[in-house]
């Protein structure tokens, strides 16, 4: 299109009309190829994990029936036993200690952010907040190990065992609320102003403009953050596997070791496995597990964020 | 301290060398204006001139601007409300406003205007449902929403909405209703309809009205004040400009016969 | 306020319960704005908690006891400043029969029950071996013999490892946090009294140049980050060079070339997801893609795979933000290229990514700092394992420093923790250079596009 009408004022077809060729461009097209198969990368690596979780894990699955997988009790690969209840209970519970921390609080610092603090002190304490959020997970391993559990022992006493789903979730709670907040602070700001005015104006306080009219308003935008926030937890490994204890254990005690999910797929790869043991392929199935359990949190928040979206728009 | 309703003097507010700055930069300066009880006042003037300034200073909206300073006096039932002992959230429990865009909160018709009453910490149900009806009825809604005021406010049309938003404001019985161009974002019907509403609010209400339609400040208005702005060559290029009060008296007097030739070139169309 | 609506008037206008109320309104709002802000300070305090416990481990006096002071071995201690030809020499006067066995674990890499019986030259292919030597086995060289082979072939910081493990034999018997050195030195004091004989009581740091520099050794007062430290830089670099460009070429196409298509639509809604899909599963992925089905192409548990790996993984956070970058650059730019000429291509190249450099780099940025400190996939793509020779190539074996602070916190004691704590002090400052160094040069380009 744009190369028929540059040849028009070109000094050249002005004197003399010139039959208008549409130019190839290799350069063009190349590129565009070249770019075109960069997205599809993204496309690959998806396929990929469904095609390598979903053929390994129906290995597994031909070896270790289905209901057994999701409806036993006990996971104990020696013995031929992968249930996954032990493992998957205390992903829940390190995820909900976690949550209990990071939502109630990350909430509160995105209200602070956006609702009290004068735009230089928000300008100074985001950034610091955000620190937490770009300290790797390891490091938030030891701190689990080295400070959460003794501070525990010291107020919980010696029930406190070193390895403990506790301390691990709380610590992944402190990793999780720059996240939460950051997302809250997004649902908070995209309210609009004239709703905050109205409630003012109606002789409201600024809590009660908070509590009644800003935080209902934007409340489908902080139950995405709040689903992100669970799938980081139920996703993260390293904390889970410095703190929360090596070897499956069927427990609610939020003060005994118990290993997650993903405590256990790290654990089991530490070491020289062979591959086309059950051990093996059990990290597949897992995965697969992880993968959906995320993919449908990640899917019902984006869909919620959407419509909160549009509601403002 | 705090502010008891007076019914003594004449004046429901009344504003001395109100001067207002965003940050460094003047907006308005030394406007002096008294507004009468149960009447209603139009401000009209270019835009840019300050005339939401000052309506939002009345009941110290600008609070809430960061950067926003007002020095001089708003006198209001004998208290100035920027003394340092009044709380903001009881002056605009007195002195309620309506928004240029209708804004009511995405909550049903009833949570709507049950909003105020409930922050007074009425939560009687019947009671509630009575100020409700009042409200509605008082601002021409009700017929129109009786039967679903568990729809959302947002379901509403704009005129509606904007009626809402005033049945919303004086649920709570406010003294003094401020409205900032409350029929600039409405069809010529809708507006008519807020017109009227207007007419009969005033019954109850002192009302304060900004609009740059000069036909509505005629035919609602009884006072008009008329602001504009002023500029002033700093250095080369460089020009200070603010708004001020320029002429004020009843609206048939601004309109036929203006003091300032300016106000005449404004009222005429000259410059907008 | 006679013509207010009478019903409810009452109730409204019952000033005295009003004042009550807004008394008790404001109270809780001030008790809630301070909740608020109690988090805001509970995040903050949770980062000082973080950094003092590291710090806390990362120093502090240490009891130790020795089989040959350094002092004996080399003057003033510092083993540092000896030659190879020295080293080997020490090692051949202390432990003469240990030299076969460092010949084997430092510079062997086949079946370790074989050793014995290769002669030197297959055994170590490619190593520089004193004429005569290449023909017989390990067993039939003199120490002179097999001490050269150490000095030779082996480099002076992995030596000094060995006369350290070897022959100095430090041994922390007893550590102390800082907090505890700078408070408690009559309890350490008492402590060192009953320590074995020949204890010492230093202040020691455990991250320092020497620990830079070192291998890992068995040994937590003598090892240290050097062979993880390059394995970080070698994976980060190579991640770069993987997923930068790929990254940012599918952001081009998305903003710039697909039109709104359902197939377009759902690469971006793929991305998304991608983005939020737990870091292990890649590693997952990585372990059956890279290290298993391409071993011939990867080498196995490889720095490629595990570059590969990273690359999967922070694509889609380098994407979008890519993204976010090129929409913010003006339509009036792309305009002004097209109007004196320019191809698609041209604009592209010449007006959109320059223009949105800064803010790519930004993105670029986030993504790998992401990539430093990541530990899971690696640990699944094969980081593990002890390494003392520092990575080679693509294909070398390797380890980076997450996995190390994963290996040495997970041990129970508290030497190790202390190693931990430094190797964490080291990764800190890696990722505060690189954050630095990428600003620098963002704020470089951004210049460069004002100018
Ligand atoms: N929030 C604000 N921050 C900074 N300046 C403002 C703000 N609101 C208004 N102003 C400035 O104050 C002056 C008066 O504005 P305004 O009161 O909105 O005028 P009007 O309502 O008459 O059009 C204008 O110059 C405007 O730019
Ligand atoms: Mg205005």
């Amino acid at each position: 299109m744009s190369s028929r009408t540059l040849d028009l004022v070109s000094p050249g077809a002005q004197l003399r009309p010139r039959p208008m060729i549409r130019r190839l461009r290799p350069t063009e097209t190349i590129m565009r190829a070249v770019l075109l198969a960069c997205g599809v990368v993204s496309i690959a690596t998806t396929i990929g994990i469904v095609l390598v979780l979903g053929l390994e894990s129906l290995a597994f699955f031909r070896e270790v029936p289905l209901t057994d997988f999701l409806f036993s009790t006990t996971w104990q690969p020696r013995l031929g036993q992968f249930g996954i209840w032990p493992l998957l209970s205390a992903t829940l519970m390190t995820t909900t200690f976690a949550l209990l921390v990071s939502v109630p609080l990350g909430l509160a610092a995105a209200i602070y952010l956006s609702e009290y603090a004068h735009p230089r002190t928000r300008a100074t304490l985001k950034p610091v907040l955000e620190l937490l959020a770009g300290i790797p997970t390891v490091v938030y391993g030891f701190f689990a190990l080295t400070f959460m559990t003794p501070l525990l022992q010291a107020i919980f006493g010696p029930q406190v065992q070193v390895y403990n789903t506790f301390s691990a979730g709380l610590v992944m709670g402190i990793m999780i609320l720059p996240t939460i907040a950051s997302m809250s602070e997004d649902a908070l700001n995209a309210v609009p102003r004239a709703l905050r005015e109205a409630s003012y104006g109606l002789g409201a306080t600024r809590f009660e403009t908070i509590a009644k009219v800003v935080v209902p308003a934007a409340f489908s935008g902080l139950v995405a953050a709040f689903l992100i926030g669970m799938a980081r937890a139920v996703g993260e490994t390293m904390i889970v596997a410095l703190a929360a204890g090596a070897g499956p254990n069927m427990t609610l005690n939020p003060f005994e070791p118990a290993q997650t999910i993903t405590g256990y797929i790290a654990s089991i790869s530490g070491g020289d496995i062979s591959y086309d043991s059950l051990d093996y392929q059990s990290i597949f199935a897992l995965g697969l597990f992880l993968f959906l359990f995320t993919l449908v949190l990640n899917l019902v928040s984006q869909w919620i964020s959407r419509r909160f979206r549009e509601v403002y728009q | 301290m705090s502010i008891t309703r007076e019914a003594g003097p004449a004046w429901a507010i009344e504003l001395n060398k109100l001067t207002v700055y965003y940050n460094d930069k003047l907006a308005v300066r030394d406007v002096d204006l008294k507004i009468e009880r149960q009447k209603i006042t139009a401000f009209i003037g270019p835009s840019g001139c300050g005339k939401s300034t000052v309506l939002r200073s009345i009941n110290r909206m600008n609070d809430l601007i960061p950067g926003a300073r007002v020095t001089g006096r708003v006198m209001y039932s004998g208290k100035n409300l920027y003394d340092t002992d009044i709380d903001a959230v009881e002056v605009r429990r007195h002195i309620g406003m309506v928004f240029q865009k209708p804004n009511p909160f995405p909550k049903s018709i009833f949570d709507n205007v049950a909003y105020g009453p409930r922050l007074l910490g009425i939560r009687d149900g019947k009671t509630l449902k009575q100020i409700v009806e009042q409200s509605l009825r008082a601002s021409f809604l009700w017929d129109e929403v009786k039967d679903d005021l568990k729809k959302s406010g947002l379901a509403l049309s704009g005129g509606q909405q904007q009626r809402l938003c005033i049945a919303r404001a004086i649920a709570v019985q406010p003294d003094v209703i401020l409205m900032d161009e409350p029929c600039s974002a409405l069809d010529p019907i809708a507006t008519q309809a807020i017109e009227e509403l207007m007419l009969e609010l005033v019954r109850q209400y002192t009302i304060i009205i900004v609009t740059h339609n000069m036909q509505q400040a005629q035919r609602v208005a009884d006072y008009t004040a008329f602001f504009n702005i002023r500029k002033e060559q700093e250095t080369a290029g460089n020009e200070r400009r603010w708004g001020l009060l320029a002429e004020h008296g009843a609206t048939e007097q601004i309109f036929n016969a203006p003091k300032l030739e300016e106000t005449e070139r404004y009222i005429s169309g000259e410059f907008g | 306020m006679s013509a207010a609506p009478e019903t409810a008037g009452g109730v409204i206008h019952d000033e005295a319960a009003y004042k009550r109320g807004l008394r008790l309104r404001t109270w809780r709002g001030t008790a809630w704005q301070n909740f608020f802000l109690l988090a805001i300070v509970a995040g903050i305090a949770a980062l000082i908690a973080l950094g003092f416990t590291v710090v806390n481990d990362a120093f502090g006096y240490v009891i130790a006891t020795y089989e040959t002071p350094a002092a004996e071995l080399a003057p003033n201690g510092d083993l540092n400043g000896l030659s190879n030809a020295e080293l080997a020499q020490i090692l051949t006067e202390h432990t003469p029969s240990r030299l076969a066995v460092y010949i084997r674990d430092y510079l062997y890499s086949g079946d370790p029950a074989e050793f014995a019986k290769l002669p030197m030259s297959q055994a170590l292919p490619g190593a520089t071996l004193l004429p005569g030597a290449e023909n017989r086995t390990v067993r039939e060289l003199n120490d002179e013999q097999q001490a050269a082979i150490l000095g030779d072939n082996l480099s002076q910081p992995v030596l000094v490892t060995i006369v350290e493990d070897n022959v100095v034999g430090e041994s922390i018997y007893q550590t102390f946090s800082l907090t505890e050195s700078l408070v408690n030195r009559a309890g350490i004091e008492a402590e060192l009294a009953s320590a074995p004989e020949g204890a010492t009581l230093s202040f020691r740091s455990w991250v320092s140049l020497d620990f830079l520099l070192s291998p890992p050794s068995a040994n937590p007062a003598t090892t240290g980050a050097r062979v993880a430290l390059l394995g970080s830089l070698w994976v980060t670099a190579l991640t770069i060079l993987i997923a930068f460009p790929i990254g940012v070429g599918a952001a081009i196409y998305l903003e710039e070339y697909a039109a709104p298509t359902r197939f377009n639509r759902f690469i971006e809604i793929n991305i998304r997801n991608l983005a939020g899909v737990p870091s292990i599963v890649y590693g997952i992925l990585g372990l059956a893609v890279f290290v298993r089905a391409l071993a011939t192409f990867t080498g196995g548990r490889s720095i490629l795979s595990a570059a590969l790996t990273m690359s999967l993984l922070i694509l889609p956070v380098v994407i979008i933000n890519a993204q976010e970058a090129i929409r913010a650059v003006p339509l009036s730019l792309r305009e002004a290229s097209y109007g004196v000429g320019a191809t698609k291509w041209q604009t592209i190249w010449r007006v959109v990514l320059r223009s949105a450099t800064p803010g790519i780099l930004t993105g670029v940025i986030l993504a790998i700092s992401r990539a430093i400190g990541e530990t899971a996939p690696l640990l699944l793509v094969g980081a593990s394992t002890f390494i003392v020779s520092d990575p080679s190539g693509l294909l070398s074996k390797f380890t980076v420093l997450p996995i190390q602070i994963y290996n040495y916190t997970a041990r129970p004691q508290q030497p190790w923790r202390d190693a931990a704590a430094a190797a964490i002090l080291v990764l800190l400052l890696v990722l505060l250079l690189f954050n630095a160094t990428a600003i620098i040069m963002r704020q470089r380009a951004r210049r460069r596009l004002s100018a």
